[in-house]
């Protein structure tokens, strides 16, 4: 079953993975073969599990100012910068569609 | 492949659960059992003859939460700083960072749900909801989709039939949910440079997600469940819902339908900055989609943005089709377990626990209730009572003046909002920034009762005062020898000497 051009655009976009040639799509492929593998499980009335973490207690922190005051920090890795703002594209930009 | 952003780590597709999303609402559900009272009726017939419309209104509102720092981080929640000064390693998103949720953010939500007659999730789970933008360095948002913290409730506002205050009704309109969720940073947007400038400041600020059912039917309904809303959060304490600092944000989801059909498609309407916008917006784009209809166009399911300058709705720009949030849950934050006087767990340090009966004995008095202790303590009429709560502080103005006089309430009302109110909305004051004080009107109001002065010098008392020089209603009435003369002899000279006058003339 072979993935189709409209799902790969959709997951290119959703996930910013590049898929550059035919052994990429073919690894994508197999991996999703390897991954439906699980559907031969039977999870009849079983509560999926989301994380190991799920009996343990969620930490409920006081609501006090204990960080920020470090724009100098942030701003260092930032390749562009203007007055201590970051600087981004004037907006998404669009993804060229694949061709096939 | 080559990853070019996240880490490409398969997880099994998790399956959305119900919420607001794209798409229209498939399942008619029947005859609504509330049709638009606001104008009088169902939307009339157009020119064409065709049968009437029923609008239909629901709304999603984002209200910021009123807390020292962040949702997930200890940086500082403030409006107006230095750009990028209030914000932490977490809330940048960088590596090595872990979300560590606020006990105050919780208390907030629980007392929304409590106060709108929710069900409090006693188990809640956070999950992620991915997107990119420049502004939200994660990737994703930290939210409450598939268990929120509370569901079901449910809130009354008021409306005037006709524009007349004596004759009100009492709407209900359903709450669906109110989730926790992140707040994205700032972008501001510099055309001329092509670029826009981020400021990660708000990026993190916790914010409660009021969503609720297309209970509505026109601007005016929305605008009055709102302004209810936001009356009862700011009573709460739990947000300070001031629509001009972004502190409560409010989109619109519209639709129309003819009588016994399925809902329409339905547009969603953003970027409202006021009350009074919603209802303008949302009257707009009902009578839009009519419009669109009757000439026998079709509807979008778009999102729209209202542009306040011309009045109307128009496509927002930068929505790239239908989005796939991929909804997946929180790995690094447990369920979040509330407990009451019941489950309380014994062997557990009291600050990490949540009492939702402890909250729910220590909330205060909401707004309605507050009307009707108004009403009944001191004889005032609804209206009154309703009015007295729309302006902040009003009430306890009032109140006091009623202390620190004799004159009675029902009479005192009526300098309340007839004469302050009215100076204060000509001047654009607030009632905190009045020049005239409780104690100064109740003062003048005592000069009153004692009749001391008649009401018509009363008033000019009243505007001399309004100028805020430290003058007293005594010395002012001294001044401009306004008091009324009780002296019999007095009296009789008086007017003997306007007689001898006349005589002489």
């Amino acid at each position: 079953q072979k993935v189709s051009v409209e799902v790969l655009d959709h997951l290119e976009r959703l996930a910013l993975v590049d898929f550059r040639d035919s052994e990429g799509v073919e690894r994508l492929q197999k991996a999703i073969q390897f991954a439906d593998q699980l559907h031969e499980v039977n999870t009849d009335g079983v509560e999926p599990m989301d994380s190991v973490l799920e009996d343990r207690c969620l930490y409920l922190r006081e609501d006090d100012v204990t960080e920020g005051n470090c724009t100098k920090d942030l701003l260092e890795n930032a390749r562009e910068k203007v007055e201590e703002y970051f600087v981004a594209p004037p907006g998404n930009i669009p993804l060229p569609n694949l061709e096939e | 492949m080559v990853a070019r952003g996240c880490g490409g780590v398969w997880r099994r597709a998790w399956q959305r659960g119900p919420g607001p999303g794209p798409g229209p609402d498939p399942s008619p559900r029947g005859q609504r059992a509330v049709v638009c009272n606001a104008r009088g009726g169902a939307v009339p017939a157009g020119k064409s003859g065709l049968a009437p419309w029923i609008p239909v209104v629901g709304l999603e509102i984002h209200a910021q939460i009123s807390s020292n720092s962040k949702l997930f981080s200890g940086s500082q929640v403030q409006f107006a700083a230095p750009p990028n000064s209030l914000v932490s390693f977490f809330d940048a998103s960088l590596p090595g960072t872990l979300p560590v949720l606020n006990r105050r953010c919780v208390e907030a939500a629980v007392m929304t749900g409590l106060a709108l007659n929710c069900s409090i999730n006693k188990k809640s789970l956070f999950d992620r909801k991915h997107y990119f933008y420049a502004d939200l360095p994660a990737g994703y948002q930290i939210t409450q989709q598939r268990v929120p913290i509370a569901v079901n409730g449910s809130l009354s506002y008021s409306l005037c039939i006709d524009n007349k205050m004596s004759q009100i009704v009492t709407k209900t309109v359903r709450i669906k949910q109110i989730q926790l969720e992140q707040d994205s940073g700032k972008s501001l947007h510099d055309d001329t440079r092509s670029q826009t400038l981020v400021d990660l400041n708000r990026a993190g600020v916790g914010l409660m997600e009021v969503v609720m059912e297309p209970d509505m039917c026109c601007g005016e309904e929305a605008a009055a469940a709102v302004r209810e809303l936001q009356l009862i959060l700011q009573t709460l304490g739990s947000s300070q819902a001031v629509m001009a600092e972004g502190q409560l944000r409010v989109d619109a989801n519209v639709s129309v339908h003819h009588p016994g059909e399925p809902y329409g498609v339905r547009t969603e309407v953003k970027n409202i900055n006021s009350i009074r916008f919603l209802a303008k917006a949302v009257d707009y784009e009902i009578q839009r989609q009519i419009e669109e209809l009757e000439n026998g166009g079709t509807i979008l399911n778009e999102t729209r943005a209202f542009d306040s300058k011309l009045g109307c709705t128009v496509p927002m720009r930068d929505k790239e089709g239908k989005q796939d949030y991929r909804f997946m849950p929180e790995p690094n934050l447990p369920p979040l377990i509330l407990y009451d006087a019941k489950s309380l767990p014994a062997n557990m340090n009291h600050q990490q626990v949540i009492n939702i009966d402890w909250i729910q004995e220590r909330l205060p008095d909401l707004p309605s209730v507050k009307r009707e202790k108004l009403v009944e303590q001191y004889g005032i009429l609804p209206e009154h009572s309703f009015t007295l709560l729309n302006e902040d502080g009003l009430a306890e103005f009032f109140e006091s003046v009623v202390k620190q006089t004799q004159m009675k309430p029902k009479k005192v009302i009526g300098w309340i909002l007839n004469d302050l109110l009215s100076y204060l909305k000509q001047y654009s004051l607030t009632v905190k920034e009045s020049p005239v004080s409780s104690f100064l009107l109740a003062d003048l109001l005592n000069l009153l009762e004692k009749k001391e002065i008649s009401s018509t010098a009363a008033k000019q008392v009243l505007a001399e005062l309004w100028k805020g020089e430290g003058k007293t209603p005594l010395e002012i009435v001294k001044e401009q020898k306004l008091g009324l003369l009780q002296d019999q002899k007095e009296l009789e000279q008086i007017c003997q000497a306007v007689i001898d006058g006349q005589e002489n003339e």
